[in-house]
């Protein structure tokens, strides 16, 4: 009943932004709300299509439900760093842990979708196309990939900044080179190193700052291996007691979320197959070669650490910026899971690797499905042609 | 002398004020953008990049014009390089005489001026074709049309990187206090590319004519 009303709200008010109407300037942000909540019944008027009823948007919402475990846990994990650093986590009910990191968690959340949706509404206004649905997902993987001590008014810019830049720019949504999410958070991390890394910035301590616990670091496991010290519990980290980004802490939330999209068709899972191999494989590598306390972590524990896991399902997937071709798809997520171990553990200035890997790997997705179709080609036309001669 | 202009006529003016806007040799003929992206981090050097260019390419505009009629047309590109890397080295040692803290910032992009694609360019499209008033002309109006934008995109990464205009500090200490930080991609290169993309985009927007045919 309550649907009906909607439908009827919106079919009352449909002529209105049509051309003529008195709100037609208005007319994407109308048509944009009316599929969000309704599916398109727009018919093809030329040629025959098969429209699948699943569209952008319904992609766009499987890929947030998918995020949803990793989002709840994250929020109890900013509560729970919270009161374990000033050692009161034993008297604090779950709810109350809990609550504490909704509260923090909800302000960013807030900024990116006002932030992105503000600037994807104008543009789409300006170019008179309708609203590009993409930010539905960036807009929380955003939040999901900073600290939480992230300023409000940095996370504004560096939504507007990925938005702007590496996605109008190109042509908005499914013509974007990168993922939207990580170059709001490269943008960051290069012009604000101080903010995006260290040992303050991923637990949020508050008015209780000078509370802490003797003994407490607050940097996170890798920021410790790359000074040699290896001090964490690998199954804290695969729960994700451990502290770190808001959403990337959980290894056991994000594969909630990694089966959902499997199950559902949406994320590929030779991408987060392949990405994973490749970082054993280096992982294999350099324990086999090890001559620091970083190269000798146990090749499976990099699985759980950082934000590779979070990397592999939700970023590297990103039907837009990755290989599209099958065969790709393979080459693609190992080099992903190569270059992210590499830099991770080789390089001494970015304890973690994942983001710069996957930017990196976006950039040679096109290179790589060419030199695949061109393979294919060839290997086609050979056939062709012995046929003849025969 | 029926056709003798008028040392400022329509004609001469228009070789200054075309490459500030629809000619500009930065954002519409991509010439010279290396220096632009090497030597903006801040509005000092940024001038005084712009005044060396200027020198350079006014100076060995009118030179290769004196010259245009003697110049064996086989060797002209060895000829261009001569007078251009003279007057380069002329130029240097001016800088480290008399602004040598500027000159060390900008070290080895003075020298690299002979390479400066806008130069040639010029030389080539210009100067051999022309009498050296107009070529003279041109020579400040190119390079005043890159100056400009080095001075803006210079503009844009001082403010915003280092919180500071031509040296000085602008953004008040009460902003760095309230948790404002500069923005430490803005001194990097990556930047200063981005800025002139947007400056770029910017201009398209409002000259749709230099929007290329695809």
């Amino acid at each position: 009943m309550f649907g009906q009303g909607i439908k009827n709200f919106f079919d009352k008010h449909r002529p209105k932004f049509e051309k003529g109407g008195k709100l037609h300037p208005f007319q994407s942000v109308f048509e944009g709300f009316e599929t969000f909540l309704y599916v398109s019944d727009a018919t093809t008027k030329k040629g025959s299509h098969i429209r699948d009823y699943i569209d952008l948007k319904r992609t766009m919402i499987f890929v947030v439900i998918a995020l949803v475990p990793t989002l709840l846990f994250g929020m109890y994990n900013i509560g729970f760093q919270h009161f374990k650093a000033i050692g009161e986590i034993a008297d604090t009910s779950f709810f109350e842990v809990f609550i504490y990191g909704f509260l923090r968690v909800l302000p960013s959340l807030v900024v990116s979708y006002l932030v992105g949706l503000g600037i994807e509404f104008t543009f789409a206004q300006i170019k008179g196309h309708e609203i590009n649905e993409g930010y539905l997902v960036s807009g929380i993987l955003i939040p999901l990939v900073l600290p939480i001590n992230t300023p409000l008014w940095m996370t504004a810019i560096a939504v507007a900044f990925s938005v702007i830049i590496a996605k109008e720019a190109f042509g908005g949504t499914g013509m974007n080179i990168w993922n939207p999410a990580l170059i709001a958070r490269a943008f960051l991390f290069f012009a604000y190193p101080s903010h995006m890394s260290g040992e303050s910035v991923w637990i949020r301590l508050g008015d209780n700052a000078d509370k802490v616990v003797d003994g407490f670091s607050g940097a996170t496991p890798l920021g410790l291996a790359l000074n040699g010290v290896l001090d964490y519990n690998i199954w804290d980290a695969f729960w994700g007691f451990i502290p770190g980004s808001v959403g990337e802490t959980s290894t056991f939330a994000i594969l909630l979320g990694a089966a959902f999209l499997i199950i559902t068709g949406i994320g590929s899972w030779k991408i987060m197959l392949s990405t994973t191999l490749g970082a054993l494989f280096v992982g294999i590598l350099l324990n086999t070669f090890a001559v620091n306390a970083f190269m000798e972590i146990p090749f499976w524990h990099h699985l759980f650490l950082g934000g590779f896991a979070f990397g592999a399902v939700f970023m590297a997937t990103d039907p837009v910026s990755a290989s599209q071709t099958e065969t790709g798809k393979w080459i693609y997520g190992f080099l992903i899971g190569v270059m992210a171990i590499i830099i991770r553990v080789l390089n001494p200035a970015y304890p973690e690797g994942m983001m710069l890997a996957i930017l990196l790997m976006n950039t040679f997705a096109p290179l790589i499905d060419h030199y695949v179709v061109q393979g294919n080609i060839r290997k086609r036309i050979k056939r062709a042609t012995v046929k003849v001669q025969s | 002398m029926s056709d003798k202009e008028t040392l400022f006529s329509k004609k001469n003016l228009k070789l200054i004020t075309d490459p500030l806007g629809s000619q500009n040799p930065i954002t519409v003929q991509v010439l010279g953008i290396c220096s632009a992206l090497a030597v903006t981090a801040q509005m000092k050097p940024a001038f005084v990049m712009t005044i060396s260019v200027m020198a350079v390419l006014a100076l060995s505009n009118v030179i290769i014009s004196l010259l245009r009629n003697s110049i064996p047309n086989r060797i002209r590109i060895i000829v261009q390089l001569v007078i251009v890397a003279s007057l380069v080295i002329l130029v240097d040692q001016v800088l480290k005489a008399f602004v040598y803290d500027v000159s060390k910032q900008l070290s080895v992009f003075v020298g690299l001026i002979i390479t400066n694609c806008i130069i040639m360019g010029r030389l080539e499209a210009f100067a051999l074709g022309n009498k050296p008033w107009p070529a003279f002309l041109d020579g400040i109006g190119n390079a005043a049309g890159y100056g400009i934008i080095l001075i803006i995109v210079a503009f844009f990464r001082e403010l915003l990187g280092s919180g500071s205009i031509w040296g000085y500090q602008v953004i008040p200490e009460g902003f760095y206090n309230f948790g404002y930080a500069n923005n430490g991609l803005m001194v990097l290169s990556p930047m200063a590319l981005i800025t002139v993309g947007i400056i770029i985009w910017v201009q398209r927007t409002k000259n749709r004519q230099l929007i290329e045919e695809k």
